[in-house]
């Protein structure tokens, strides 16, 4: 079968292979890039859990070739968090307990990035709708919609439009984080004492994201629905 | 021993990792010379087999090799029996592959391994099998019929058990009973769907001798033993690891599943890691479902509503073969009575063989069953006696009194089923203030004049959890003054790696986030069962707590000889050991754990071993018993058959609480998933058992849009059977589900007179209920 020639960039990254025609997008990510954060539940585009962003838009990696995104600019889950620092949805999905397996939550979490994109002040029934495309096995979706609502406000309580991809743009110098030092961090080694809601971490305002795209919130690209 | 953590919402540990993607699923296992397997599958529910040609299969570039039944020569033999029981007297199972007849469609009868999974499904494509497809049978009422095709032609019969069990005397009540109601209910097919699919990732060293087996299971110990067993090799070079696991809920304990065989052997044969990933269709067919049964049932009361007796007959289908025995019909049968005083029961089953995938446990294993035909007689009882529903079910409630209560029955685990403790009145009455209730008949009124279908139902249920043998738990303070606890019950995201480290850190004065949880991997930790039956955090929670307090009392004697102070003076908090009221003279847990390990010097004559490290196994002397109220307000509307819920509240008993967020986590999951085999998920099959649903287009799972927000309230009894008082939670949110949204929707259509007796439901079934409802008079 012939070969043919993909070159993308994922999260800033470029990477490049030969692929057949037939290789999904998903399988290149997974297996030729090695970034298996974004994760397979049926291949036929209905759970969600593949959900990436491709130029800016959410769409379902398994439904697409390889050499469908050739020349695309990709983020996956794994280009969220800002080095150590998880991205105020990661940390929202976290304090609200909106994951159990973590399978589906790759795809949760690129589907809610583009959602609070476009919906910055959502309803409860907005934010439903909104992750209706994806499916959840463990949590019955509560505290993933308690997530969302959290991230929403913790985003609009500052001015973050980087913590959003812009549409296919290329990636910025990663800016250095003005982290604040009683901020929840994000990932392993977290303060001793974890008790309480932990509600805090994710309003902390002045942070300013990694991707560095800094389009303001505004002039983002709708996104589509997820295909499919 | 404080319980600053145990109790507390704790976020849990294992996130931060699954949320940047850096979780490690089985398909992310990635070797190098690591070679894929795609399974053909038989598309006939019963064919026989007269030959299966795989050369041209084999000539495809980059194909290994290409198994069939003849390939697996000793390993061909059926799979091993499970668990056993007196009553089940043909106790079948499948062979890896297919020999001479395949008995439901999905069934393997060919392994491929090829460099790619692309090239090992196009080599399935080419393989030729000469079928000869012949009359199957689907529905479980059809193969108890004389002159039905028989799933297994060799034993004459599709039954393969019948057990009755039964307490008081039943026919007598019933004779005696001014009262008997007695309706039919039927619960079908439902499936796991766990999102992430089985998979196996299997490396061998031939130089070592070492079979890695990387296994999305909830039975990690037992997969291990297993296969050693059948590859003649030592337990000690087989390591079983179930890393993340993306949710199991019971299909993935099978032991074996022919995939978990296959692929280390092929592996073995081929002297190269392979890796099998289920695809969602495969999954369809080939991973256990669960659900179907059928019950005639009858309920004996007094003028009052009060139970005098209840006799049910049930067929449970159990598929094409039955390699998890009975467990599922007798949890049912078990689960049944519930929290009501039953003064007579008998209930009778029929396991039966039908030419569909086969069953095993789902989250709630059988206990949704038994809950939805209890319901629904009391609702019977409540209407035909012109009674309120939770009036009825008032009556009948066990009292607090009156435990330890004994229901007359053996339960799953051979043992006496004996309620060890609950307060079964407090949580109806916490429910019903909680769903108002009082106020229910006078909103109800209110809807029904603005020409509104609206309906309230009320169900209860006893959840049996936290059954044996046991589990076992090694702790160990390294230098670092980390703890790293390791157990052999896996995780499927219900979050062990922080509910046991909350139970390790309050014994020895750390915080969670200092406890480091192993979980999943033999080579860690290699007794123990699974993550089953609502076990883990009861059986295994136990002996973390049972390991924790033996490390604990090595930290202190080494602490008080180091700190020149009596031990009982010694206390430790804050990852240190101090004396009691000087703090200054303390002494770090790390420190501690290198004072414990000294390199020279005699140790002193009671020492009990190196580090401060404990192993410990805790052994339930019995199930622990959980109990539960669900209330619900639905809308249903009558012209799409859709429902719209107003309010779902959960009022729970599951003992002492060691993370509430966690639990909650459970139940809100465990009820989406009771949504769904209530109304939205229905395995289809055709009357020639085709499968009719086998993609996430056709068998709907709940979305957010579906399921609506819960109100879950926390009824605290501690369990007396173990030294945490707690109780399992995993399977409670799924139990009375379909049994409260029945009632509710029931309820919601008394104008047009429905009668809800089956499960799921479905908007066309409910259209066709008012339909029928508004013919009959």
């Amino acid at each position: 079968m012939a070969l043919h020639d993909v070159r993308l960039r994922i999260n800033g990254t470029e990477y490049t292979g030969r692929v057949e025609a037939r290789k999904t997008l998903a399988d290149f990510i997974r297996e030729d890039c090695g970034l298996t954060g974004t994760h397979l539940g049926c291949e036929h585009g209905v759970c969600g859990a593949c959900t990436i962003l491709m130029n800016g838009e959410a769409v379902r990696s398994c439904l697409l070739f390889a050499v469908q995104a050739d020349g695309a600019e990709l983020m996956t889950v794994e280009g969220l968090a800002d080095g150590d620092r998880l991205h105020p949805i990661q940390q929202a999905y976290w304090e609200h307990h909106a994951l159990q397996c973590g399978f589906c939550t790759p795809g949760f979490l690129m589907t809610s990035l583009v959602f609070l994109r476009d919906h910055p002040h959502p309803t409860e029934r907005e934010i439903r709708e909104g992750l209706a495309g994806n499916l959840c096995r463990c949590t019955g979706y509560q505290n993933i919609v308690a997530a969302v609502a959290a991230a929403a406000e913790a985003l609009a309580s500052g001015a973050h439009p980087d913590f959003f991809p812009a549409p296919a743009r290329p990636t910025a110098s990663v800016e250095q984080i003005e982290a604040t030092e009683d901020a929840v961090p994000a990932a392993h080694g977290a303060p001793a004492d974890m008790q309480g809601d932990g509600a805090t971490g994710a309003k902390k305002a002045g942070r300013r994201g990694a991707r560095g795209a800094t389009t303001p919130r505004g002039t983002a690209r709708r996104t589509r629905k997820p295909k499919g | 021993m404080g319980t600053r953590y145990v109790g507390a919402r704790i976020a849990r540990n294992e996130d931060p990792a699954l949320l940047r993607g850096r979780g490690l699923f089985v398909d992310d296992v990635r070797l190098p010379g690591m070679v894929h397997a795609a399974v053909l599958r038989s598309p006939h529910a019963r064919a026989r087999i007269h030959g299966v040609d795989t050369r041209r299969a084999r000539a495809v570039p980059g194909v290994l090799a290409v198994y069939t039944h003849a390939d697996l020569g000793r390993l061909g033999a059926p799979l091993p029996k499970l668990i056993p029981h007196p009553s089940l007297i043909h106790h079948k199972t499948q062979c890896p592959l297919a020999s001479d007849a395949v008995r439901y469609v999905g069934e393997p009868v060919a392994l491929v391994v090829a460099e790619s999974r692309y090239l090992a499904e196009d080599a399935c494509d080419l393989i030729e099998v000469a079928y000869e497809p012949l009359p199957a049978v689907a529905s479980v009422e059809e193969a108890v019929r004389p002159g039905s095709p028989l799933v297994h032609e060799d034993i004459g019969t599709n039954v393969c058990a019948r057990y009755t069990q039964q307490t008081g005397d039943v026919d007598d009540a019933f004779a005696r009973a001014p009262h008997r109601f007695r309706e039919r209910f039927v619960v079908d097919r439902g499936a796991a769907c766990p999102m992430e699919t089985r998979g196996v990732v299997a490396p061998w060293d031939a130089r070592t001798g070492l079979l890695e087996v990387w296994d999305s299971t909830q039975a990690p110990i037992p997969i291990r033993n297993g296969l050693a067993a059948m590859f003649g090799l030592l337990q000690h070079n087989v390591r079983v690891v179930a890393p993340d696991v993306g949710g199991g809920f019971g299909a993935k304990i099978m032991m074996f599943y022919p995939e978990e065989v296959l692929v280390p052997w092929a592996a073995m044969r081929l002297g190269r890691p392979v890796k099998w990933i289920e695809d969602r269709r495969e999954s369809m067919v080939a991973m256990n479902q669960e659900r179907e049964q059928i019950h005639d049932a009858e309920i004996a009361a007094d003028g009052d509503g009060r139970i005098l007796g209840v006799r049910t007959v049930f067929l449970y289908d159990s598929g094409a073969y039955i390699p998890y025995g009975l467990i599922v019909p007798i949890v049912a049968s078990t689960t049944l009575p519930g929290p009501y005083r039953v003064p007579s029961y008998r209930c009778e089953f029929a396991a039966v063989f039908t030419n569909k995938t086969t069953v095993s446990p789902y989250r709630g294993a059988g206990r949704p069953h038994g809950v939805f035909v209890m319901e629904r007689l009391l609702d019977r009882v409540a209407r035909e006696l012109g009674l309120d529903r939770a009036e009825v079910r008032r009556r009948n409630l066990i009292q607090p009194d009156q435990f330890p209560y004994d229901v007359g029955l053996i339960y799953q685990d051979n043992a006496p089923l004996r309620y060890d403790s609950g307060n079964y009145p407090l949580c109806l009455e916490r429910a019903l203030d909680l769903i108002d209730y009082a106020a229910w008949p006078a909103r109800k009124q209110a809807a029904r004049s603005e020409g509104r279908y609206v309906g309230c139902g009320v169900a209860c249920y006893v959840e049996g959890t936290g059954i044996g043998p046991y589990e076992g738990c090694r702790i160990t303070v390294e230098p670092s003054g980390k703890v790293v606890v390791a157990t052999g019950v896996g995780t499927q995201g219900q979050g062990h790696m922080t509910s046991l480290a909350q139970i390790a850190a309050d014994a020895l004065g750390v915080t969670p986030r200092d406890v480091s949880v192993h979980t999943g991997d033999t080579a860690l930790f290699n007794w123990g069962t699974g993550t089953f039956a609502s076990r883990a955090a009861t059986v295994a929670g136990n002996a973390v707590a049972l390991a924790a307090q033996a490390v604990r009392e090595r930290a202190r004697r080494v602490a008080a000889t180091l700190l020149e102070a009596p031990v009982e003076e010694i206390e430790l908090a804050g990852g240190k050991a101090s004396v009691r009221g000087v703090p200054a003279r303390a002494v770090s847990l790390g420190e501690l754990a290198v004072a414990a390990n000294p390199l020279r010097f005699a140790m002193p004559a009671d020492w009990d071993g190196p580090g401060l490290e404990a192993v410990r196994y805790f052994t339930p002397p019995q199930g622990a018993f959980s109990n539960g109220v669900h209330a619900c307000i639905v809308e249903v509307d009558p012209e799409t058959g859709m429902l719209s819920f107003h309010r779902y509240v959960v009022v729970h008993d599951c003992g002492r609480v060691i993370n509430p967020t966690i639990l909650e986590g459970q139940i809100h999951g465990g009820v989406a998933q009771g949504l769904g085999g209530a109304f939205w998920e229905k395995l289809a099959y055709d009357e020639q058992a085709q499968p009719l649903s086998t993609t996430f287009m056709d068998y709907l799972l709940p979305t957010a849009a579906e399921v609506p927000a819960l109100e879950v309230a926390h009824v605290e009894t501690p369990s007396p059977l173990n030294p945490l008082g707690i109780k399992g939670a995993g399977e409670a949110g799924v139990i009375p589900v379909a049994a409260a949204v029945a009632q509710a929707i029931e309820d919601a259509l008394e104008p047009f007179g429905a009668h809800i007796a089956e499960a799921p439901l479905s908007p066309s079934r409910l259209r066709q209920l008012i339909a029928e409802g508004r013919r009959t008079p």
